[in-house]
């Protein structure tokens, strides 16, 4: 599909997506100025703060943006996933350039001047209302300026929380290896970022000391430009009352409301997307919290943010109960269930009926023309292999040293860690010899690769199952009932190639696979 | 000189700051009508001394006395704003027309916008600049004489009874400072304005003080008329005159 076919394809999620990006820019950064002009007033005031102040919002500052988010989902009334904990921690982030220019532009005040307001009667108050802000009022906007541009930015990142927004392509096309949908996401976001640039520069200029000649004209300008993105908002928002896939389904539906999450890879959304419409289908009102990075459904689960959300017994066992791998998967299924219920109170549903195991994969070509089947096999010839791995994978217990371990490779160079979606892009182009990716992953016949048998049994069974709060699981029975064993592997590799070698819609292919079954 | 005609009077006063005596022991009376010269060279405490008459600071010893009352009794901004006050370069402010500024100290005081208006047209032209081509200026579009005139217009308008201004012709070249100190001096006679007036400049002193105070050192060193002054033997006296004889 070309960019321009892609772009008329999804006008709609794209408009909606600018919409939601555009909010959550708007409200944090609307936050940070009710917040931070006070507070860099109040610094002017009262000097002895600005130490404490300034150093807090620097620290906020270098607080990588995802682990921010990570840190503001267990946090009641705050945090949780969604808008609302991208928007806190976003204002956050803007807080910082916000209050020191406020300080810095009411300090860089000629002292002549306020010299001149306190010997005029100027009580504090109207000396901050008609001498300091005003002629602070560049510095000022420059700092909102800034920390718009940065809120733009940041905001991407806000996709990973379920927060919705541009980032929400980015992210699907990584995983989905899909330029067009990665373009589409930052093009859109650059331009946005550029374009409030843009607006807050005009606005600014028309404060400067001064520029009455040219105020009324830079002020339409400048309004004019806010005005445009005021009504792309809305306009966004008529044309997307169906809201994105982080948000919640708007569906009319009379039962209980049931929040369903899931991790931010193909597969997983395609599980949750299978619960969500059978719950529907159910009568229930579902809630979608899709895409969540890392740790955050089980996070978002304790938080009670959502209820239920796809996840793999031999990851919720040494990743999350931290357990030594095994490899019965039995054995795996029953500790997990058994550790879930005393430790979080929360229940496991019957496997789905496939399993989606580490699978160290190479070219399809190198396999052939080599020989290679097994693991072991390519231990021999793989000491100038570059391999590459995703972050989890370099991380996990059940990970990458463990692996080398058992099976004794020494690969000369040290492999790369890089995002999981990227790897098989790497792989397929020759930068990467050898990777890790999921067993059930359509990309894995798309881009011709193969998969070495596990030959050692070193990587505990990953099962697919779900995790639901135990309030909920009543609620559930009945569709985890029907899910017991009714997913082969070879049907979920074919849904996840559907979504990312096709690029079909999760919804779609799901609604088929339910009609089928 | 009676208690009534005295319009400020400083009781034994000393400034202190960070530890560092700035004035000590002045004893001064500036009497209704008449301008007052702070005479000195930087550092003297002259400055220091007017901004003690509109409270910017606080005496650490002693009283200063406006009006007949402590400065400390009273309430600073109300103070101030029976004190009109002229900075260097006028202090005005740069985001505001000439005509806003001259008007600030009404709106201040919350009169109506047409009487500001009125008021500030009667100013300019009582500085002697055209209203309908000044009013709607910026402070940057003006020359330093100008500014200067829309100091003193600023300082006027709300028609307080005494005047302090802190070395208000420093800034202007030679010309110009002669013809904006004629025009003070018609100002501040045609109204009875009382002046409080700092200037290191002997020749300003002398032209524009009914009194001269020379300070030294945070004291007052010599206190007296202009023709006082001409015949001192005090030693920093005649230094000063002879810079005016050369």
């Amino acid at each position: 599909m070309s960019f321009l076919d892609f772009i008329t394809a999804n006008w709609r999620e794209l408009m909606m997506l600018t919409r939601e990006h555009i909010v959550i820019v708007m409200l944090s950064t609307a936050f940070a100025v009710v917040l931070g002009m006070p507070l860099g007033v109040l610094l002017t005031r009262v000097r002895s703060l600005q130490v404490p102040v300034l150093g807090f919002a620097n620290v906020m500052q270098t607080v990588p943006s995802l682990a921010l988010f990570g840190l503001l989902i267990p946090i009641p009334f705050l945090g949780g996933i969604g808008a609302r904990t991208a928007v806190i921690a976003l204002a956050l982030y803007a807080l910082l350039p916000v209050i020191r220019n406020t300080v810095t532009g009411i300090l860089g005040i000629d002292p002549k001047l306020r010299e001149a307001a306190d010997a005029m009667g100027m009580t504090n108050a109207e000396k901050l209302r008609i001498v300091e802000l005003p002629l602070a009022a560049p510095v000022i906007l420059t700092g909102i300026r800034v920390a718009v541009v940065i809120s733009v930015g940041v905001a991407t990142v806000a996709a990973a929380v379920g927060a919705g927004g541009l980032g929400t392509y980015i992210f699907r096309g990584l995983r989905q290896n899909d330029n067009n949908l990665l373009i589409a996401g930052a093009v859109a976001s650059a331009l946005l970022a550029l374009l409030f640039d843009l607006a807050l520069g005009q606005i600014e200029r028309s404060f400067a000391i001064g520029e009455r000649t040219q105020r009324t004209r830079r002020r339409i300008v400048g309004f004019g430009i806010v005005g445009v993105l005021a009504a792309a908002a809305l306009i966004g928002g008529f044309a997307g009352s169906e809201s994105s896939a982080g948000r919640a389904s708007e569906l009319p539906a009379s039962g209980e409301r049931i929040v369903v999450g899931s991790k931010d890879f193909t597969e997983s959304i395609i599980l949750a997307e299978i619960l969500a419409q059978m719950l529907e289908a159910e009568g229930f009102s579902v809630g979608r919290q899709f895409e969540l990075g890392g740790n955050l459904p089980h996070e978002s689960l304790l938080a009670k943010a959502i209820d239920v959300y796809p996840e793999y017994t031999g990851t919720a066992f040494t990743a999350i109960l931290k357990r030594d791998p095994i490899t019965d998967p039995q054995a795996v299924y029953r500790e997990t269930a058994g550790s879930y219920e005393r430790e979080f109170g929360l229940v496991l549903s019957p496997p789905l009926g496939f399993a989606n195991d580490f699978a160290i994969l190479i070219r399809g070509d190198v396999a052939r023309k080599q020989g290679l089947r097994t693991v072991s096999d390519a231990v021999p010839v793989s000491r100038d292999w570059q391999a590459g791995f995703g972050q989890d994978f370099m991380s996990r217990a059940d990970g990458y040293p463990g692996f080398v371990r058992a099976y004794g490779f020494a690969f000369a160079r040290q492999p790369r860690e890089m995002d999981l979606s990227l790897t098989y892009r790497a792989l397929a182009v020759g930068e990467l010899d050898i990777i890790a990716g999921n067993s059930t992953d359509g990309l894995i016949s798309a881009l011709d690769l193969f998969q070495l048998e596990d030959d050692r049994r070193y990587f505990p069974p990953y099962e697919a199952v779900f995790v639901a709060r135990q309030d909920k699981a009543e609620l559930l029975r009945a569709a985890f009932e029907r899910l017991r064993n009714t997913i082969s592997t070879d049907e979920m590799r074919k849904m996840n190639f559907e979504v990312d070698g096709n690029k079909r819609q999760p919804r779609d292919v799901v609604a088929e696979w339910l009609r089928e079954n | 000189m009676s208690e009534s005609r005295t319009i400020v009077s400083f009781r034994d006063v000393a400034f202190e700051v960070a530890g560092v005596r700035i004035l000590e022991g002045v004893d001064l009376s500036v009497a209704r009508g008449e301008t007052l010269v702070l005479l000195g060279e930087s550092g003297c405490g002259k400055t220091t001394t007017l901004k003690l008459i509109n409270r910017l600071i606080e005496p650490t010893e002693g009283d200063v006395v406006v009006n007949g009352r402590s400065t400390l009794a009273v309430d600073a901004v109300g103070l101030r704003r029976g004190i009109g006050y002229v900075l260097q370069e006028g202090g005005l402010f740069p985001h505001m027309t000439a005509a806003e500024n001259v008007g600030l100290p009404l709106r201040l005081a919350g009169s109506d916008s047409g009487s500001i208006i009125a008021r500030v047209d009667e100013m300019l032209t009582l500085v002697g600049l055209e209203p309908d081509s000044f009013a709607n200026r910026f402070p940057h579009e003006l020359s330093g004489g100008q500014r200067q005139r829309l100091g003193v217009a600023r300082a006027l308008v709300a028609d307080p009874d005494l005047l302090l201004l802190d070395e208000p012709f420093g800034a202007l070249n030679a010309l110009t400072r002669a013809a904006v100190q004629q025009e003070f001096a018609r100002i501040v006679r045609e109204l009875g304005k009382t002046a409080v007036f700092v200037t290191h400049d002997l020749h300003e002193a002398m032209l524009l003080g009914s009194r001269i105070a020379l300070m030294d050192k945070g004291r007052v060193v010599f206190l007296g008329t202009p023709e006082e002054f001409a015949v001192s033997t005090l030693p920093l006296a005649r230094a000063y005159l002879a810079t005016v004889e050369l």
